[in-house]
């Protein structure tokens, strides 16, 4: 670590003279690797690659031209540990430890490409040499988390160097607060943590609002299963949330702010903890920022893993110390949030979002997305897709391109059937829709929310049903109990679909569900008990012959309730080989050697072993 | 300031910003609630307040507890939709606590027999938190909260061992609206009491549940006031001599 920097940056002069500094020691010849530190690069040893790297270069004693740069995500993780290789933008994916060896004599060396580390289209089966081709990037258009991947997220000159601060600068020099708040107004952002409120107006709410103490609060306890994209943005990109920050606090005069981080995200606490400290030291927080009079620091917050603390009252309540629980709103938190002054609680992305609007201007940012949805949106699309990760599209984006174009298309040659986007208080999206573009209203009629931006893409061996409990069976332990709609309806909701994923359900059972479901919307106290039904009411909606099969005809077309369908081996597909036999637990399947095969249903538990593994799909569902 | 609003159908001033429940009460239009209570901060987790309001051209629910009167509000506590969501409530109350019998009166106020839910339990408890609120905000002993989330929020005291911050003021067993707070003398020593949760001591409202025309509710400040002085000098005499 650097030790205490003596000469702070004291003016936007000085800013722009370290900027020019730093830009002039770099060498563009030098050989730079970068290598993804995220999370789940991490989990596939993307550290012991770097250390394997460093000792491989220090070998041929390449350590002056050779640079490694950790960086955070890069967005394909499916792919990962991912590794580009600059300045020829070599991209290798799947790269593993024992890897170092070759990629230092033969790419760093000799130049030349390894062809086992490149991404191979699994349809097309060509490779792509350089990250710039990779299908998966060009579809994209990465503004928020354009310097994810790319900057070292935890050296903040690195950070400068690709232009940050300059919109701080920019905001502290030539604007007023309340200029700033019309931009951000005038940019027409909205926010992006799932209620879809206009940060501008929000940010002129509690402008207005009397008081000299006010808090501005970066909302980071993402909760959704499968989404990431807070985490990663938190990871490789902290100082544009904390930039976004400063200008929030200057724009509604906040001395005081708080980054909310859930407990869980251990290396994006890390890398903010890092990157608050380095801006203290370069004077950026703290006293008199950039000569502009303004004092701010900001004070990281671990959250304890509630799902509900990332509603907004709940999150307040959680930083004063008490449980999180939502408070009936009005007052609203831009009036009286924490501690009872006025408070702006924004998504980290949203936060990301204010250093582009302000660099480059509101008219620029406007003309980007649909009318009443602005700018780009990076969703986390996971499931059933053969390009899992995390995608930054412009707002309007069709379904179609980001999970066929994007995404691939779905695996092992299934057909789509549904996505469910906005997290566990999301809906289901069915293929009639799949032409549908993207954004906040489209949306919501459609039944489902945008939420933080997780998109769960299923294919047919999903069950709608089960689909629509799991989730309930999520929120139920993640409701806080407090306001009775929420947890007694989800408590009836669950018991109803768990009675018609086990065969008992009953006539009359869709129709209660849809009353009680359209009573949470309009009862609840806060927005997770508003939307909790999503799931139920978006798959009623379309998906109801499925619930019909469960109830009436006692079947699960798509395999997955157990006691609604059984397995049978198709005879004139199955050649006898004799697999499925033999890794049956309850010798339950019987045959000769080259002759078909049976299933026992008595002795069957329906554990799916044998569908798993008959590579002729020869084992089928009834 | 005093501004007009419209409850019903009938003319009430009322200050800006009190709960549209207190101009409710004034001009005499019953609203039910369980989780209400003037002295206490609003807490919004019933719902049963539910009203419609008609403001600036815009129609919407919201809850009368802590939706603040502004002039020219017309409020509507009776409509169609208002009373589909009170009977869905009490409909769900009555799926979780089928024994007690205030929400038995009400259900058949409304005219329900038996809960249209099938997952029935056996709670006494409707988790309006009054217990702990009164006894943080009014007593400030902060001796009960709401612990654990979810299906699975209770009434406890800290780590749900016996708590020594209870001063036995007995406010707790008062205002609970279902009377599954009980007060027993300590056997240790009897000049304290102890709060019981759990067992079965039902206390019937003598009034039908008609809170704004309630004598105990008028005088229950003044009342609380005496009890917790009372206790609380009593407690103090008792620490002083030991």
């Amino acid at each position: 670590m650097r030790g205490k920097r003596l000469q702070q940056i004291r003016t936007i002069a000085d800013l722009e003279s370290l900027r020019e500094s730093i830009l002039q020691k770099r060498d563009s010849g030098k050989t730079v690797i970068r290598t993804c530190i995220s999370t789940g690069c991490r989990a596939k040893k993307s550290v012991k690659i770097i250390d394997g790297l460093r000792n491989e270069i220090r070998k041929h004693g390449l350590q002056d031209q050779v640079e490694i740069k950790k960086t955070g995500c890069h967005g394909f993780c499916e792919m990962g540990p991912i590794l580009v290789v600059e300045p020829e933008n070599i991209f290798y994916c799947r790269v593993k430890p024992e890897d170092d060896v070759d990629i230092v004599s033969k790419t760093i060396i000799d130049g030349n490409f390894i062809k086992r580390l490149q991404w191979k289209d699994p349809g097309t089966r060509e490779h792509t040499k350089y990250e710039r081709t990779l299908p998966v990037y060009i579809k994209q258009k990465k503004d928020i988390s354009f310097n994810c991947g790319k900057i070292d997220p935890t050296d903040i000159e690195d950070y400068i160097a690709s232009g940050g601060y300059s919109a701080l600068g920019k905001a502290l020099a030539t604007m007023t607060p309340a200029e700033v708040v019309e931009t951000v107004v005038a940019s027409g952002l909205r926010g992006r943590g799932g209620g879809g409120f206009p940060t501008g107006i929000k940010w002129r709410i509690c402008s207005a609002a009397p008081g000299d103490i006010k808090y501005i609060i970066a909302n980071g306890d993402e909760g959704d299963p499968g989404a990431f994209m807070d985490r990663s943005l938190m990871e490789g990109d902290p100082h544009s949330i904390i930039e976004g920050m400063i200008i929030g606090a200057f724009a509604i005069g906040a001395r005081q702010g708080f980054i909310y981080v859930r407990q869980e995200y251990p290396i994006a606490i890390e890398h903010l903890s890092i990157a608050i400290q380095q801006a203290e030291e370069y004077g950026l927080l703290g006293k008199d920022i950039l000569g502009a009079g303004l004092d701010f620091t900001i004070k990281i917050d671990r959250g304890a893993g509630a799902f509900v603390c990332g509603e907004e009252t709940a999150l307040i309540i959680s930083i004063e110390g008490r449980s999180g629980t939502p408070r009936p709103r009005p007052p609203y938190p831009a009036i009286e949030g924490l501690w009872g002054k006025p408070t702006v609680l924004n998504n980290v992305e949203t936060l990301g979002n204010i250093t582009k609007i302000l660099s480059k201007g509101a008219d620029w940012y406007s003309n980007i997305g649909t009318d009443n949805s602005k700018g780009t949106k990076i969703f986390s699309l996971v499931g059933k897709v053969r390009n899992t990760g995390l995608v930054e599209v412009e707002m309007g984006t069709t379904l179609r391109e980001i999970i066929f174009g994007i995404g691939g298309g779905i695996r092992k040659g299934k057909r789509f059937k549904a996505v469910q986007t906005g997290g566990p208080s999301g809906g289901c999206i069915p293929i009639s829709k799949i032409d549908m573009p993207v954004d906040y209203d489209s949306l919501r009629d459609a039944g489902a929310i945008m939420g933080s931006g997780g998109m769960i893409v299923m294919d047919e061996s999903s069950c709608m049903v089960d689909l629509a409990r799991y989730f309930i069976h999520f929120l139920l332990f993640e409701s806080c109990g407090k306001c009775i709609p929420c947890r007694e309806g989800l408590k009836q909701m669950h018991h109803i679909l768990t009675n018609i994923c086990e065969g008992l359900g009953e006539r009359g059972d869709i129709e209660t569900l849809t009353e009680l479901g359209r009573f949470m919307t309009t009862t609840s106290l806060c927005g997770l008990g508003g939307t909790a039904s999503n799931p139920v009411l978006s798959t009623i909606r379309y998906f109801r012959d499925e619930y019909d099969a469960h109830i009436y005809n006692k079947k699960c077309r798509a395999g997955v309730c157990k006691n609604l369908f059984e397995y049978y081996i198709d005879e004139e597909l199955c050649n006898g080989c004799t697999l499925c036999k033999v890794k049956c637990p309850e010798k339950a399947i019987t045959g000769k050697k080259k002759k078909p095969h049976m299933i026992d249903p008595q002795k069957c538990i329906k554990c799916g072993i044998c569908y798993s593994l008959c590579k002729l799909e020869a084992i089928r569902v009834r | 300031m005093k501004v007009p609003i419209i409850v019903d159908g009938l003319r009430v001033e009322i200050d800006q910003g009190t709960p549209i429940i207190n101009a409710a009460r004034k001009a005499g239009v019953f609203i039910p609630t369980l989780c209400y209570h003037e002295a206490l901060k609003p807490y919004g987790s019933c719902r049963l307040c539910m009203v419609e309001v008609v403001h600036d051209k815009q129609r919407r629910l919201v809850t009368s507890c802590n939706f603040p009167a502004e002039g020219g509000m017309e409020v509507f506590t009776d409509t169609s939709r208002v009373r589909q969501i009170r009977r869905m409530i009490v409909e769900l109350l009555l799926a979780r606590c089928p024994e007690v019998l205030m929400i038995r009166t009400m259900a058949k106020q409304m005219g329900i027999e038996s809960s249209m839910f099938k997952k029935r339990e056996a709670n006494e408890c409707i988790l309006c938190g009054l217990c702990v609120r009164f006894c943080e905000e009014v007593v400030g002993v902060s001796a009960i909260g709401l612990a654990n989330r979810g299906i699975d929020r209770e009434v406890a005291t800290p780590f749900k061992v016996a708590s020594d911050v209870c001063i036995g003021c007995g406010a707790c067993t008062y205002i609970c609206p279902t009377g599954c707070i009980e007060m027993v003398p300590d056997e240790k020593t009897p000049r304290l009491r102890r709060m019981k949760m759990g067992n079965l001591t039902l206390v019937p409202c003598t009034n039908n549940y008609q809170c704004e025309s309630c004598p105990r509710e008028e005088n229950f400040l003044a009342e609380m006031k005496n009890v917790i002085t009372e206790f609380r000098s009593t407690y103090r005499r008792f620490t002083e001599k030991k």
